[in-house]
């Protein structure tokens, strides 16, 4: 076949999909702008647009205090998770002998546990910890999930960095630690961006944990408020559309910033998980 | 310390300090020393609780009163209950639309275009394409319930082209409501799918397109001895990604459907979570639990075993 048309077919399908990707966002978009309450049409532009919608919403999910809630479960998360794993990543792949393999398959094995599996025992374990409806309910349980991908990942990258680094570091009279944070920490910087990236999004979107765990909303992540806000908002089309699209948007906007790391990052977290 | 001790320059020596080092005692701390954070972050919250599923599991327990054990009951509940058959056939069935279109479409698209997506088009594009998994699945069930309702776009289009005989409730219809929810997976994973068989593509060699082109292959054959071998590892990571996702399905199904209408949509998930908090059967949550992980691998382990092993 001609490589020209075909490229252009392949062209023409690319953008249909990427209507199709779209549409919903559209959709939503223009039923957040029909009157609050009435029930509006898949597409179609308001004859008269109701930007106060999108106040009511913000008032109404108490965006604020939601922002603040996530921002603070990823803080709790993403920083000790890549600190705890990057360690590991570094103890496994440069300090330990294939006798140790096993340590490393323990970890793995992790890899495709479905949260589903030990969310009814760590319901109860919170519960012991007297942590229930608290956001370290949310953060203490995530870090140990996140541990089988991000030790797998960091130790990946540190298995491809040549050892004459470490030698080097060691004839310098560095100890293990000063290595880590001097020589290997620095170098490490891309990998533990990407990671980050892909833990902020896994634990703003998580959304079991929060709904197992903690009943506040206020309490919870982003993913979580909005399960929260459907249940409450579920029948007001409008005003639901409005607050998804509010909730939505910290991510959409940090998506589009750094677009490029986030593509890379969730590329490559796919392939190595 | 002990390293300044190897300074000397003789090169026989540099093949056996590492293993040396690494084998000392006090080497041995150092490294448990930077393992053991993550360790116990590991052990606390994934091992001991999956011990504590596996334990539940033998129970009859209803989560406040005393436990009574149970023997292998709540297992042979899980493969016997025509229900919970139904709920996990349901998750295989998902399988079908969380995995066969992205994948699919994936391939469809790369082999069409089989060149690098530059420019302001390719970021364009990956922009666009990667939104879905940016989002809360959360989100997209919402986005997605309100396409599919009554007044939705779905049926706005239908009726636009004249097929109002078609329009319906979708998540509320016994036989669509599956197919349905399908749908939404597809659509959150597409994007994933195809950059991903985009970027494999462009790593395989043009040669062998020529090759096969000289040899008389038509286009069929290019796509099936070229491009599909090419594309193996890609492949497996596509279909190990999201049959993960079909099986553990939870959020979409939580906030599009319910579960409903009757059973039509529930997935093991989504019992788990009703059955261990909304029913306070535990034991049987907790061997549904266990049984669902082991579905996951036995699901997996093909998919790696054939996309990894020949090279």
């Amino acid at each position: 076949m001609n490589a020209k048309l075909q490229s252009l077919l392949a062209r023409a399908l690319i953008v249909i999909l990427m209507g199709v990707t779209l549409l919903p966002f559209l959709s939503m978009f223009s039923a957040a702008l029909a009157p609050s309450g009435t029930y509006p049409y898949g597409l179609q532009w308001p004859s008269d647009p109701q930007w106060i919608n999108f106040v009511k919403a913000f008032e109404v999910a108490n965006m604020g205090q939601l922002l603040l809630s996530s921002t603070l479960i990823v803080v709790g998360v993403v920083p000790v998770s890549v600190l705890v794993s990057t360690m590991a990543g570094y103890g496994l792949a440069k300090l330990t002998s294939d006798k140790y393999k096993w340590l490393y398959l323990i970890f793995v094995a992790g890899l495709t546990l479905p949260f589903e599996a030990v969310i009814t025992p760590l319901y109860y374990e919170v519960r012991a910890l007297g942590l229930l409806n608290t956001r370290f309910a949310i953060i203490l349980p995530l870090i140990g999930l996140y541990m089988p991908f991000s030790v797998y990942w960091m130790r990946a990258h540190f298995l491809n960095v040549p050892k004459d680094l470490t030698e080097a570091a060691q004839l310098d009279g560095a100890t293990r630690w000063g290595e880590f944070w001097r020589v290997q920490v620095p170098l490490a910087r891309p990998a533990i961006m990407s990671l980050s990236i892909l833990l902020f999004l896994w634990t703003w979107n998580q959304f079991l944990l929060p709904v197992v765990l903690v009943r506040d909303p206020m309490q919870r992540t982003m993913a979580g408020a909005l399960g929260a806000f459907q249940g409450q908002w579920g029948t007001d089309v409008p005003l639901l559309c409005a607050g998804s699209l509010m909730i939505l948007a910290p991510t959409i906007i940090l998506f589009l910033l750094f677009q490029r790391q986030f593509v890379a990052a969730l590329m490559q977290g796919a392939v190595k998980g | 310390m002990q390293v300044t001790t190897h300074t000397g320059s003789n090169p026989d020596k540099r093949a056996t300090r590492l293993p040396r080092s690494r084998g000392s005692r006090k080497t041995r701390l150092v490294a448990w020393a930077f393992i053991a954070p993550a360790a116990i972050a590991y052990a606390g919250f994934v091992l001991v609780p999956l011990l504590m599923s596996v334990y539940y599991s033998f129970l009859r327990w209803d989560g406040i009163g005393k436990a009574r054990f149970n023997g292998l009951a709540n297992y042979i509940t899980v493969v016997t209950d025509p229900d919970l058959l139904q709920i996990i056939g349901n998750s295989f069935l998902l399988v079908l639309y969380f995995t066969v279109i992205p994948v699919g479409l994936g391939l469809a698209v790369a082999s069409a275009i089989r060149s690098h997506m530059g420019g302001p088009f390719g970021t364009a594009t990956r922009t666009i394409l990667f939104l879905p998994q940016v989002i809360p699945l959360v989100a997209a069930g919402i986005a997605w319930s309100w396409m599919y309702a009554s007044s939705g776009l779905v049926n706005q289009f239908l009726r636009t082209i004249g097929l109002d005989s078609w329009a319906r409730g979708w998540l509320g219809d016994f036989t669509f409501a599956l197919p349905a929810v399908g749908m939404i997976g597809a659509w959150v994973l597409l994007g994933l799918c195809i950059m991903l068989l985009v970027t494999g593509i462009t790593k395989i060699d043009p040669s062998l397109y020529e090759a096969a082109r000289l040899d008389g292959a038509n286009a069929w054959d290019e796509f099936r001895y070229v491009t599909l071998p090419g594309l193996r590892q890609e492949i497996g990571v596509c279909v190990t990604v999201t049959i993960i996702q079909a099986l553990a399905a939870f959020d979409i199904v939580y906030i599009a459907t319910g579960g409903g209408p009757g059973i039509n949509t529930t997935v093991p998930g989504l019992e788990i979570y009703r059955l261990a908090f909304a029913h306070r059967q535990v034991g049987l949550a907790s061997a549904l639990a266990i049984v669902l992980m082991i579905l996951v691998l036995i699901s997996i382990a093909p998919v790696q075993w054939l996309t990894r092993e020949k090279k």
